[in-house]
């Protein structure tokens, strides 16, 4: 082993992640305990950045709306796989979270009378289904993008402190009494090839998704699961990993994506003879039915040969008929991406779009104060989550469109202020002597793996496999065919070669890190998703078609043991809302 | 039965061509000077300069190194020079450049080179963290704050910016004296000096009225050409000019 430099810090919460969650907790811990913020990226390039459409919140501005309506709409919308009293907080919050970001300077579109305005998006709906509700706060399409800056100006503002281009590359847990908890992390700089160990009272993840599992996918390069991967690394369960949302209209061929807000106002969709076809699959609120069903009638359409185009692969997105004023001030940015990606212009000529990768609704599995699980009940001491990392669950089987801005403002906020509850009474975990260890091996491993494996080959086909077995269409074959192929990829995996040797901005060493992430989360994903024998919301088995509440109303919890993944189920918790048959 | 994996191919066959590009790289553990490199690859006509560089990376040299995240011309990771241009390598199509040509890549100027496409963005950063980027009020609501379509449409163009550093690193000011705060940053302080519930614009005002402020700018419009988020931003420098000479919005 060369001899590395490493550095030590203290701090009362360490939060790891600077997107949305990440700097929403932040902004509660910054003014209180001593906090630091540790993010693989500069702030604003966080992919919270890319969410264009919106964030739900029944402020009913412009028309009649209330919390329990937006509840209902989440619990129907996830599949009734929602954990309920988690979905009521979510919407019972979400009004306090929208003032907090416009009094924080967010810059809302607003209405003739100066209040934010709103518009619809899918499955929220007035009085339980009856018809769209506009609950969408927003500005332009580019809602996640102002989130983004205002939460990064207002941790400015607070002099929050910022450790970036830092990867988080392991969690030092510790037993004290008996009870395992959280000690520090160790972070990987990615200018120098220097470790940092960040000892935290608390330690608060909210690293984001993994959408880099697929090929084709709405999620930046960067996003690799680190986090999630790390916590599942530690023998911590993942929760509902099965459930992936492909979002339906990502450009053709690209994955870029292209706001549900399009369809919010007025845009659709339609098949080569120019039928509006969502009207057989979701007759009452039709372009504007969750994701999931949206997606699979997509794909659906083009499998019965009523796709688009030269090979009748896509479907189109019309925006024909709106006026290009309401396009210019309304939907701007993702008109633009029609432009420079596809050539194509959406004032005259409809939109080729498919659907793409798009978020986890599972991930690390936490209770209603962000603190994270380590079996169905128990909390680990100090230890939260939030975000699109976190498994809470407000999502359950579907998440709908503008909760994931609303998810990472309200559980963001409540990982922040319980961090700083519990650092506030707790001492610092004792980090041992080798805390480091296995950091240092793993990237001495891979600054020296002089193998034949090139990483984006293996990648490639990781990617591919998990496009071609384990997207909107799943099968037991289909599944078992993704889980040997990681096997596969996994033992070329150990004989990977990188190339660059260097300490310096060696983003080639941490490609192959983050390769093994993608491999552990991809393999999760299949598992969980062949052990869900029924469907249910963004889970679709072709083989078992229907919901099986009898038997799988419950959680998905996988464990990594030595060679293989066990797999436990947990109950999902019913307030209001008994399971009903899911039509829109 | 059909398979679960037929309905994920998209797009027909993109007509593909070969094309070199010559980067600038560095190493800095080994390099005393930048030195230009070429690499010759084959790709589609839905490529981007960020494909080609990943192209690179991935099949013939891994140690290239360069930011990208979001790969779409939101997060501003990419922003470096193409045929002598500062754009977004992301948001760049190949068959949009003289492809009977090598394409010159090289990293954004006036900021200090780390490896090869990546610089020290600190100093831009810094100067973005002086002008106060943040809504400063008196007053603590409990509801949302009421603002006109007309007092928010004031400051749309400049909520727009994503700090890729685009227009700074192409001021012919900013090259010469990087001390001068750049556009990047005067576009952040318009976007809270013209916000009708910001309180600090004179604070602000003061600031770029400064020796390295506002009065810096020639107006050669290279900035405004530059931002891949189409921000008018010489425009915007002019109204905060405009603001400090009347002392007030």
């Amino acid at each position: 082993m060369s001899e590395v430099k490493v550095h030590h810090y203290q701090y009362d919460v360490v939060i790891v992640g600077a997107g949305g969650a990440g700097m929403r907790a932040a902004i509660e811990a910054g003014p209180h305990v001593k906090t630091a913020v540790i993010s693989k990226l500069f702030p604003t390039r966080s992919h919270t950045g890319a969410a264009q459409g919106g964030m739900a919140a029944a402020l009913a501005n412009v028309e009649e709306d209330n919390w329990e309506w937006h509840t209902f709409d989440t619990v129907k919308g996830g599949d009734y796989l929602v954990d309920q009293d988690a979905a009521e907080i979510l919407a019972k919050e979400s009004v306090q979270a929208v003032i907090d970001l416009e009094n924080m300077g967010l810059p809302f579109n607003r209405t003739p009378d100066g209040k934010i305005d709103q518009r619809r998006f899918g499955g929220h709906t007035r009085d339980h289904g009856k018809a769209p509700v506009r609950r969408s706060c927003y500005a332009a399409d580019r809602t996640g993008h102002m989130i983004l800056q205002t939460l990064y100006q207002n941790c400015v503002k607070l002099g929050i402190e910022f450790y970036n281009e830092f990867y988080v590359l392991d969690l030092v847990m510790n037993t004290v009494d008996g009870v395992e908890r959280p000690a520090a992390v160790v972070a990987y700089e990615l200018a120098t090839g220097e470790l940092h160990v960040f000892q935290g009272k608390s330690i608060v993840f909210a690293t984001g998704g993994f959408g880099k599992i697929f090929k084709t996918t709405s999620n930046a390069h960067t996003l690799t699961g680190d986090g999630v991967g790390i916590i599942y690394r530690k023998g911590l369960p993942l929760e509902d990993m099965e459930f992936y949302q492909f979002h339906p209209t990502g450009l053709a061929g690209l994955g870029i994506l292209l706001s549900e807000a399009a369809r919010g106002e007025g845009a659709i969709l339609r098949n080569s003879s120019g039928e509006r076809f969502m009207e057989r699959y979701a007759p009452t609120i039709k372009d504007l039915a969750p994701r999931d069903m949206i997606a699979r009638a997509m794909a659906n359409e083009v499998r019965e040969g009523r796709g688009s185009g030269p090979n009748k692969d896509y479907v189109l997105l019309d925006l024909t008929h709106l006026e290009p004023a309401v396009i210019d001030a309304k939907l701007p940015d993702i008109t633009e991406f029609a432009r420079t990606y596809l050539g194509v212009e959406p004032y005259t000529e409809p939109v080729p779009v498919f659907p793409t990768a798009h978020y986890a609704m599972g991930g690390i599995p936490t209770n209603i104060k962000a603190e994270v699980l380590r079996d169905n009940t128990t909390v680990v001491p100090g230890l939260y989550a939030a975000g699109e990392c976190a498994c809470v669950s407000v999502h359950g089987a579907n998440r709908l469109g503008t909760n994931s801005l609303l998810d990472i403002n309200v559980f963001g906020k409540r990982a922040g202020i319980y961090a700083v509850e519990y650092a506030k009474d707790a001492q610092f975990v004792e980090v041992p002597q080798d805390a480091i260890a296995e950091t240092v091996k793993l990237i001495e491993h891979m600054r020296n793996a002089t193998g034949t494996e090139k990483i984006a080959v293996i990648r490639k086909e990781l990617q591919e496999t998990m496009d071609k077995n384990a997207q909107v269409y799943r099968t037991e074959e289909s599944l078992n065919e993704a889980l040997e192929k990681i096997k596969e990829l996994r033992k070329r995996y150990e004989n990977i070669q990188v190339q660059d040797r260097g300490m310096r901005f060696n983003t080639d060493l941490l490609e192959a890190i983050e390769l093994g992430f993608l491999l552990d989360l991809a393999e999760v994903l299949a598992f969980t998703a062949r052990e869900r024998r029924e469907s249910r919301g963004g889970h679709f088995r072709e083989d078992y078609e229907t919901r099986n509440d009898e038997k799988f109303m419950v959680h998905s919890m996988a464990y990594k043991t030595d060679n293989e993944i066990k797999i436990g189920w947990k109950p999902v918790t019913i307030t209001n809302y008994p399971p009903m048959e899911r039509k829109y | 039965m059909r398979t679960a994996g037929e309905s994920v191919k998209v797009i027909g066959e993109v007509p593909s061509f070969q094309v070199t590009l010559i980067v600038r790289r560095f190493d800095p553990e080994n390099d005393v000077e930048p030195k230009w490199q070429d690499f010759d690859v084959t790709v589609h006509g839905t490529d981007r300069v960020l494909d080609a560089l990943h192209k690179i990376k991935w099949e013939l040299d891994g140690s290239l190194t360069f930011r990208r995240s979001c790969a779409h011309g939101v997060c501003g990771s990419d922003a470096m020079r193409i045929n002598g241009r500062n754009r977004l390598a992301c948001k760049t199509l190949i068959k949009d450049l003289d492809i009977t040509q090598p394409i010159y890549v090289e990293p954004i100027k006036g900021l200090k080179v780390e490896k090869d496409l990546v610089v020290d963005m600190n100093p831009f950063y810094q100067a973005y963290r002086d002008v106060k980027p943040f809504l400063i009020a008196s007053d603590s609501p409990k509801a949302e704050r009421l603002q006109s379509p007309e007092e928010r449409a004031r400051f749309d163009d400049t909520t727009k910016c994503i700090l890729c550093a685009a227009c700074t690193t192409s001021c012919p000011v900013f090259w010469t004296d990087n001390q001068y705060f750049g556009p990047a940053a005067i576009v952040n302080a318009h976007r809270f000096i013209f916000d009708s519930r910001d309180e600090a614009a004179e604070v602000r005002l003061d600031i770029l009225n400064d020796k390295e402020g506002v009065w810096r700018c020639r107006t050669t419009f290279n900035c405004t050409e530059a931002c891949p988020r189409g921000i008018e931003v010489t425009k915007a420098i002019a109204e905060v000019k405009q603001a400090v000479l009347r002392g007030r919005v």
